[in-house]
This record gives C-alpha cells, sequence and structure tokens, in this order.
C-alpha cells in the first residue's frame, strides 16, 4: 500500500468523536493548554483584585503600541497558515510552501519583538524581581507579566520550530491534497496560540 | 476528507475584522479615560472573546466539525471556572 493509500485512511473519520486519531489528539492536547492558560489567567485575575496598587494605567510601563503592532502580526501570520492549508487542499504544493515560509517568517518575526520588549523594560528597571520594578506600580505586575507572557512566547518558538519542520518536509513534497494532515494539525497548534495571546494581549496590555 | 466538503471560510474577511477589533480595542484602552475602568475592562474582554470565537470557528475550522468535537472543545470551560473559583477560595 502506497504512502498515500496509508495516509488517506489515517484521515479518515473514527468511529466515536468522527476526526481522525491526530487531529484529535491535537486537540486533546489544546484542551489541557487551555488549563494552563487559565491556571495562569485566572491568577493575574486574582492577584490584580488583590493588590490593585501593583499594577499602573494601560501604557505607563508597557509599549502598547509595539505590542499592538506585534498582535497584528500574529493575526496576519493566523491567515497565511489557513493559506497554506487551503493551497495543499488544493494540492498547490508551490503555495503550501509560500504560505508556510511566510508563517514562519511572522512567527519568528513576533518572537524577535517579544525579546526586544523584554529588553526594553528590563532595561528600564521592569523585571520579574521583588526589589525590581519601575518607578511606578509593584513586583507583582512584573512577576506576572513576565510569567504570561514568557509562556506565551515559548509556546510560539515552539510552534516556529514545528513550522519549519513542516516546512522542509513540504519542500520534500510529504503533503498532498490527500495526505496533509501533518499540516492541518500544526496549523490548529498556531491557531491557538493565536487565540491565546488575543485573549493576553488584552488582559496584560489594555486593561 | 471533512474539510473539503464545504467552501473555504472568509478568511480574508476575518482577518479584517479581526484587525478592526484590535485597531478599536487598543483605541478604547488608551483614549477612553473618562470611562468607567470597570467597564472598559468588561467591553475589552467581551471583544477580545469574541475575537477568539472568531479564531476557533474559521481559521481552526470548529464551525466545520462534527457537534461532538464541539462538545470536547467546550468541555474545559466549567473546568476552568472551578479552578478560578478554587484559587479564589483559598485567597
Amino acid at each position: 500500500m502506497s504512502n498515500a493509500a496509508v495516509a488517506t485512511m489515517d484521515r479518515k473519520p473514527m468511529p466515536g468523536m468522527m476526526v481522525y486519531n491526530k487531529k484529535l489528539g491535537m486537540w486533546v492536547f489544546l484542551l489541557s493548554e487551555v488549563m494552563f492558560f487559565t491556571s495562569l489567567i485566572g491568577t493575574y485575575v486574582i492577584l490584580r483584585f488583590a493588590h490593585p496598587d501593583h499594577w499602573t494605567d494601560p501604557g505607563v510601563i508597557l509599549n502598547v503600541p509595539l505590542t499592538a503592532g506585534n498582535t497584528f502580526l500574529l493575526i496576519c501570520s493566523s491567515v497565511t497558515m489557513v493559506k497554506a492549508f487551503a493551497s495543499i487542499q488544493q494540492g498547490n504544493q508551490k503555495g503550501l510552501q509560500m504560505w508556510l515560509l511566510a508563517t514562519v517568517l511572522i512567527g519568528a518575526t513576533f518572537v524577535g519583538v517579544q525579546a526586544y520588549e523584554y529588553i526594553a523594560l528590563s532595561g528600564h528597571g521592569f523585571v520579574p524581581m521583588l526589589d525590581g520594578y519601575a518607578a511606578e506600580g509593584g513586583p507583582l505586575y512584573g512577576a506576572t507579566f513576565y510569567a504570561m507572557t514568557g509562556f506565551h512566547g515559548a509556546h510560539v518558538t515552539i510552534g516556529v520550530f514545528c513550522l519549519i519542520f513542516v516546512y522542509i518536509r513540504s519542500l520534500r513534497g510529504a503533503y498532498t491534497a490527500e495526505s496533509l494532515e501533518g499540516v492541518e494539525v500544526i496549523g490548529l497548534y498556531w491557531h491557538f496560540v493565536d487565540l491565546v495571546w488575543i485573549l493576553l494581549f488584552t488582559i496584560v496590555y489594555l486593561i | 476528507m471533512e474539510e473539503q466538503e464545504h467552501k473555504h471560510p472568509p478568511y480574508i474577511l476575518i482577518w479584517i475584522v479581526l484587525l478592526v477589533l484590535t485597531l478599536a480595542e487598543v483605541a478604547m484602552s488608551l483614549y477612553m479615560t473618562n470611562v468607567s475602568r470597570v467597564w472598559l475592562a468588561v467591553g475589552l474582554i467581551l471583544m477580545a472573546v469574541w475575537k477568539a470565537v472568531l479564531v476557533a470557528m474559521y481559521y481552526m475550522h470548529l464551525k466545520y466539525e462534527p457537534a461532538r468535537l464541539w462538545i470536547l472543545a467546550v468541555s474545559p470551560l466549567p473546568l476552568a471556572v472551578i479552578l478560578v473559583l478554587a484559587v479564589i477560595s483559598e485567597f
């Protein structure tokens, strides 16, 4: 049996959840990620209500316009990712490669901008330490900020490496219209990372 | 091949909506200083949830998935509420 035939069989909806196993596995993993980020966001909200004096108004310490631009980039990367998936659904190998590369580059840029932001903030004394915080606000602000955005940044970084792996495989013609589960599964992960950032950006930067 | 049975979602339209909502959020946060912070926070969170739902429905294709996957996808939400309430009760 050819690889394509095996892959097609793998993508058949399975009894029970009625989706193929790799997709179901990614969804279950993402649900565990929902709980992970809920614990971070929940703790943040509780700490903020308990110690409102540790926080400042939006834009006083954090660079909102810069991060708004970074949010724009991540949203764009979701579009390039769905374009990559739509391309391979139509058997368009070149389109898949082009949109995957665009997603990798935009994702890497997001991480780069976040690193720049961290360097700039720490240069102003906004660090996740008890005695290290900017002139306004308190130590909980820095601690929760770096914990939430840092864990998200780690997820984006892992996603970029996974996308590079998928991109290299796409250059070798590993994906076809009948065998595209690898693209769809990494796409689910990437969109989830985007979805989490949409919530984090509002909660951490705008409120 | 459940994805191939439906038309492609309006990816670019969703992208535009996400961008407009993001710009509106930033403008509200930075310039609506005369509004109560509590109401502003409620409005911003509602807009963020709206954006998140759009991503899940259209970019993650949840809108086109079987109902059973829907149930699976929303299953952690009550657990998330329980988690937060449990932490609050300890505070």
